[in-house]
């Protein structure tokens, strides 16, 4: 099976350590990943803001750089609900039909990283060990576009040494929401503190999402709160293992 | 952003609904500074979520009548003009006179003629949607024509000088003393004064509306209704309710004018079934409402003797014409979106400039009014797209996808008058169009990061990212990004 990674613009740009650890973790897996590297951008930002002319060379691109592979790996639950979900209506606007056949070949084996690991891999236990107070949150792209379930937390709760603890009104939105943060920013920003708010009722040494743009919504606030709790991506607790914490 | 006139919907010089008020960010911030407001709206949209969540629930097959409703209504909407020529058929043969109404003037102006020619000077009403929409009180009010408001929420609104802030709970945002206010400092003047010595006890509350209402119900030639449902194959109009004031309007009236939107077909009395059972657990967290009012024609000897019903399309088939945004016609008002909505919670009804509040406000009135104004250009960007409301809508209506889509119309209209934006859009799309220009930009922002050295975060910073930073602190970029990583270390094989 040949399996591509997608790092995603956000990630291989600010977040690099997500993909780091998606390797690692996939590698222990027994998953040789490759990175094809004219890979860019899905081109989320653009079509939820509305620029779906901007976003369609994106798609196509996409398209493009993944067809070859039996499966393509993303570390953010929006970037793969883009690609799954809004591609088919991009397409359809291009008028392009080769890009709509490509979208329909790519998109149905573009997975997130819980549903790659629990689904294709038939894996449960990554024998990872993090023996810290961790509470998760569900970001909305993986619950209601992805219905990505409990997958995520059943590999948590296989994770050696972990304090999984509940997250009050786990389901509700950070505010994040793309440019909805900066469009929208007050009404964003009360989301986002009841996030936190919550958060730290369980009071967890980190908060795990499936997601670097809610986590930076989160950690953002968390920071400026001076709060003490960390934020990490579901790839790095489950690529952490017992040599590593010694 | 700047409006311009290409505006698709005709309709949109002829409503005045709204128009002109300030976009949803600016509403959105003024009533986040209202504690009390969101304490009540907070309080009030968790309890009906939960309830709604529990009676939902039980049924085992709910995913099963979710596709029912939303096939039913489909159908409907594929067909639209025969269906409403057999619901006409039907209503003429029993004895109603059926009115065509283009926009809201004409519904206006029918139904003023209607109140005229029984020479009366007041009509009671129950809640509907739809003369909200055409902004009937007002248009009455203006020839000297008062119509009281019976629904005990829309009564609050009605004497508060308010806007209803919620599509079943018009009152949602009012706490119970600003309630017995209201009550006293102006219940006097238009009918029965509010008792001395009334608390703010619900059951107080309760009691002098009550009081204050029956008078009017009994001095009352002609009432305005709307209508939840219009059957097709029986000519039957059906309204739902939970304080039995709407029976009262309903029944004892001697005229009775019903107002309804053309969407609000079903095909036959079976399909009702489906819908009995969606609406009620949807709306009010309840396997059954309280009052189901259903009337075909006048019946000789009982209840009204006049019935007519005005058939409201007003930028209806306009929507209709949108492929995706179609959809939108589905919606049978429960409000159940609007009760998960994150946004909705925290910004209050009144921010969204419309009768039709949170999720499918966004959505319907930008459709219904065309996105010519400040208003209607930021309704489809209230939302974080989380897609709470797409989950528990009963007739299965995408909002996110809508919004998306609308999304796209609104910068569509727009491309050509350049903005900052726009030209942020285009300059970003351009760089992620080859990976080699993306390399480059990301050189720059890890030289940045370098440059900040230890740092983890930065403050606030200034320009346009200080929508970000003023409330969240910035993460610092890193020294080296994945694709660097992965070129030096071969994907960490070295
Ligand atoms: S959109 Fe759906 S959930 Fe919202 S009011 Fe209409 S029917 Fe109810």
């Amino acid at each position: 099976m040949r399996v591509a990674l997608f790092a995603t613009c956000f990630n291989d740009t600010m977040w690099p350590e997500t993909p780091k650890a998606t390797v690692r973790l996939l590698r222990r897996l027994g998953v040789e990943v490759e990175f094809p590297p004219e890979q860019t951008c899905c081109g989320q930002m653009f079509t939820n803001t509305g620029y779906a002319d901007e976003a369609i060379p994106l798609a196509r691109s996409f398209v493009d750089v993944f067809e070859g592979y039996d499966a393509v790996v993303s570390v953010s639950g929006s970037c793969t609900g883009s690609v799954r979900e809004q591609y088919g209506d991009l397409a359809k606007r291009s008028g392009d039909t080769a890009l709509v056949d490509g979208v329909a070949k790519v998109a149905p084996k573009t997975y997130e990283l819980s549903e790659f690991i629990v689904d294709v891999l038939g894996v449960t236990d990554v024998g990872a060990y993090f023996p810290h107070r961790v509470t998760y949150h569900p970001t909305c792209h993986s619950l209601r576009m992805l219905k990505v379930g409990d997958r995520p937390l059943q590999l948590l709760r296989e994770v050696r040494g972990i304090d999984l603890v509940d997250l009050p009104s786990a389901t509700e939105c950070c505010g994040f929401g793309g440019t909805f943060a900066m469009k929208n920013a007050d009404v964003s920003v009360a989301m986002g503190s009841d996030k936190v708010r919550h958060i730290r009722e369980t009071e967890a040494e980190v908060v795990v999402a499936g997601d670097n743009s809610c986590l930076a919504q989160i950690g953002g606030l968390l920071e400026r709160q001076r709060a003490g709790v960390r934020t990490m991506h579901l790839a790095e607790i489950l690529a952490s293992t017992e040599q590593e914490a010694s | 952003m700047t409006t311009t006139s290409s505006n698709p919907n005709p309709l949109a010089d002829t409503m005045p609904t709204f128009i002109g008020m300030p976009k949803f960010p600016t509403m959105a911030k003024e009533a986040l500074g209202n504690t009390q407001q969101r304490r009540n709206l907070q309080h009030a949209t968790h309890t009906i979520r939960a309830k709604r969540a529990a009676v939902v629930g039980e049924m085992n097959d709910w995913e099963a009548l979710r596709r029912n409703g939303a096939d039913t209504k489909d159908e409907v909407l594929a067909h639209l003009d025969t269906y409403l020529e057999q619901l006409e058929a039907k209503l003429v043969e029993s004895g109603a006179t059926v009115h065509w109404a283009r926009d809201a003037e004409e519904a206006n102006r029918i139904v003023i003629g209607l109140v005229q020619a029984e020479g009366v000077d007041e009509v009671v009403k129950v809640k509907s949607m739809a003369t909200q929409e055409i902004e009937l009180n007002e248009a009455l009010e203006e020839v000297g024509i008062a119509a009281w408001e019976t629904d005990l929420a829309e009564l609050i609104v009605q004497l508060g000088d308010d806007r209803p802030s919620h599509i079943l709970v018009p009152a949602i945002h009012r706490g119970r003393a600003e309630i017995r206010e209201i009550f006293r400092n102006k219940m006097a003047a238009v009918g029965r004064p509010a008792p001395e010595g009334m608390t703010d006890e619900p059951r107080q509350l309760a009691e002098a509306a009550r009081l204050h209402l029956r008078e009017k119900f009994l001095r009352a030639k002609v009432a305005i209704s709307g209508a939840n449902f219009a059957i097709a194959d029986t000519g039957t109009l059906v309204v739902l309710e939970s304080e039995g004031n709407g029976r009262m309007c309903l029944t004892l009236p001697e005229t009775l004018i019903s107002v309804v939107g053309i969407e609000k077909v079903l095909p036959t009395w079976e399909d009702l079934g489906t819908f009995m059972q969606l609406l009620p657990r949807s709306s009010t967290g309840e396997r059954m409402n309280p009052y189901t009012t259903m009337w075909t024609g006048p019946a000789a000897g009982d209840g009204p003797q006049n019935v007519h019903v005005v058939l409201v399309d007003n930028g209806r088939t306009h929507v209709l014409a949108d492929e995706v945004g179609r959809q939108g016609l589905r919606c049978i008002r429960c409000s159940a979106c609007l009760n998960v909505c994150p946004v909705y919670e925290r910004a209050g009804g009144h921010a969204y400039g419309s009768v039709y509040p949170g999720p499918i406000g966004a959505v319907l009135t930008p459709q219904l009014r065309g996105t010519g104004s400040a208003i209607d250009q930021s309704l489809p960007y209230a939302s974080s797209l989380c897609g709470a409301c797409f989950e528990v809508c009963p007739v299965r209506i995408d909002i996110p996808r809508m919004l998306v889509h609308l999304r796209t119309q609104v910068v569509d209209e727009h491309r050509g008058t350049r903005n900052a934006e726009s030209s942020a859009m285009q300059a970003m799309a351009w760089m992620f169009a080859d990976n080699r220009r993306l390399q480059k930009a990301q050189r720059a922002a890890t030289l940045g990061g370098k440059l900040l050295g230890k740092r983890t975060s930065l403050g606030a910073i200034p320009g346009p990212a200080s929508a970000w930073s003023g409330a969240r602190d910035v993460p610092v970029p890193p020294k080296e990004t994945f694709r660097q990583w992965w070129s030096r270390t071969d994907g960490g094989r070295r």
